[in-house]
């Protein structure tokens, strides 16, 4: 389990802090997203997670281990797909692995498994620019899955899709973490997209913030598309809509 | 091929419009036309391509070899030590502006007429573009492709090797590319400033005969040499890199 025990953090050179005595915590499996307005400091706290940045203040522990002396607890998916332009999927996808020394034959056959997994099989020799962009954010997933941690921090990974890739990749991206039993924090804009995929939306209203108001979508898995157009979640809809939009105004 | 075909006109007007105003001139010691230059190279050719050709290449070749081994060398420490960056850069930028052409016979004077004096004259004048080509390409890695890596746990080491040699490899081929015929002038002013052979040398022998086509045969020759050179670099270049078309 993820806790933030009364994290504070301040960029160098900022004026004020983005965050202040942050404390909350994720459960093993859980999908959590962010949501919350542009610049707010969602992907501050992936940061902050994956150890790019060190909290001024407080503690981020998993298990109630803090995670300075954790090694590969959480891997993170960039915005952009970020593939190395000169190595095929296959390698890109290894990559993680291959800087974690994993002896080769292990990593050929995760490798194997995982692609085959993501569809993406018949394009393992491919590379990077033959792709389109939901394939490349396929590939990109795939080697986050591959850097081998139970925790995935996705940082809106379907927003540069058009609409229907992204259905399809958010209907893909739960099957993949019911088959690989992952947590996952997603950040996303996208209202919607947050109801459809997690079990609880933690939404960021002001900055600097001291806490987020976790909102629990009260639908079970698996999800269909119907039950967005149901009643209470219509509601719950309206609700994160207004409350992102205050904040715009502030 | 198609895109060749205007380039290749163009060309043959051009070269068709010297060879008629030097029949006109009519004067081969002032402007030697190119059909009496192409004669002069095949009357010549024995010593031409037998002795000052493969002497010039040496020179060339030896020179460009140490720049590249001496640009890559300081480029990868400017980019793993600050330090040496801040120290080293301004100087390589100063050297830049020493009159290289200036300052050979005084390397004539150290080494004498060995192909040292020549060597030197050539890495002075390559060695810049290459240290800064390969520096800004290392430079020009994606930081958040090295966060990327980091949050893999990737050490500076394979930070190096996995993303910036990679990052740097187009702009190395450019600078070699760049440095091929900037080191065939660097050889051909160095011999014609003092050697006992090489194609600089010959063309100024010619000069001091009048002899027009002579002077202008081993350029042509220099030419032809520093295109194919450059031709075979984009030929190995496009087999290393695969994925230009991204960046
Ligand atoms: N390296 C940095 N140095 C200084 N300030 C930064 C740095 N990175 C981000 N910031 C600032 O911190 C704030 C929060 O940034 P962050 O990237 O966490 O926002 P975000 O919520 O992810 O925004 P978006 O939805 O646009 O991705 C922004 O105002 C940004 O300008
Ligand atoms: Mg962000």
């Amino acid at each position: 389990m993820l806790s933030f025990n009364n994290v504070s953090f301040t960029y160098p050179g900022d004026i004020g802090p983005i965050m202040e005595n942050l404390s909350f915590s994720v459960a093993q499996g859980d999908f959590i997203s962010i949501i919350g307005a542009s610049g707010c400091g969602k992907s501050t706290i992936f940061r902050l997670i994956n150890g790019l940045e060190k909290p001024e203040k407080g503690s981020i522990t998993i298990d109630d281990t803090p995670i300075e002396k954790l090694h590969n607890y959480s891997s993170f998916m960039p915005q952009k797909d970020l593939l190395f332009p000169w190595h095929s999927v296959r390698k890109n996808v290894c990559l993680p692995m291959e800087l974690a020394r994993i002896p080769k034959s292990e990593r050929k056959s995760r490798c194997l498994d995982v692609l085959k997994n993501a569809g993406l099989t018949d394009y393992a020799d491919k590379m990077p620019h033959e792709l389109s962009g939901g394939m490349r954010q396929r590939v990109s997933f795939a080697r986050t899955l591959l850097a081998g941690a139970d925790m995935l921090l996705l940082d809106e990974p379907f927003s540069a899709l058009d609409y229907l890739t992204k259905i399809n990749m958010q209907e893909w991206l739960l099957q993949q973490w019911e088959h690989y039993n992952k947590s996952i924090l997603f950040i996303t804009h996208d209202v919607e997209e947050a109801i459809f995929l997690s079990k609880t939306i933690f939404v960021i209203r002001s900055v600097p913030f001291r806490s987020m108001d976790e909102i629990s979508v009260p639908l079970p898995y698996p999800r269909r598309r119907e039950d967005l157009a149901t009643q209470p979640i219509i509601e719950l809809r309206e609700k994160l809509f207004e409350s992102l939009r205050k904040e715009r105004v502030k | 091929m198609k895109k060749y075909i205007p380039p290749i006109f163009l060309g043959m007007g051009l070269l068709l419009l010297w060879q008629l105003i030097a029949m006109l001139i009519d004067a081969p010691y002032i402007l030697p036309s190119p059909i009496e230059i192409v004669y002069e190279i095949i009357e010549l050719r024995t010593a031409l391509f037998t002795v000052h050709l493969p002497s010039t290449m040496y020179v060339t070749f030896v020179g460009l070899s140490i720049s590249v081994v001496l640009g890559l060398t300081l480029a990868v420490l400017m980019d793993v030590f600050p330090s040496v960056h801040r120290t080293v850069y301004p100087i390589v930028i100063a050297s830049q502006t020493i009159p290289t052409t200036a300052i050979a016979p005084l390397f004539v004077l150290w080494f004498g007429y060995t192909a040292w004096s020549k060597i030197l004259v050539t890495v002075l004048m390559t060695f810049f573009p290459i240290t800064i080509s390969v520096f800004d390409g290392f430079k020009s890695s994606k930081r958040e492709m090295e966060e990327l890596l980091m949050t893999y746990g990737a050490s500076k080491k394979d930070i190096f090797i996995k993303l910036k040699i990679p990052t740097a490899l187009p702009s190395f081929f450019s600078s070699i590319k760049m440095a091929i015929p900037l080191s065939v002038i660097g050889a051909a002013i160095a011999e014609w400033l003092g050697a006992q052979s090489g194609l600089g040398y010959f063309s100024k022998r010619m000069m001091t005969q009048l002899n027009g086509p002579g002077v202008f045969a081993p350029i042509v020759i220099l030419s032809i040499a520093a295109m194919l050179a450059v031709a075979l670099v984009s030929i190995i270049e496009n087999k290393a890199i695969k994925w230009r078309k991204e960046i």
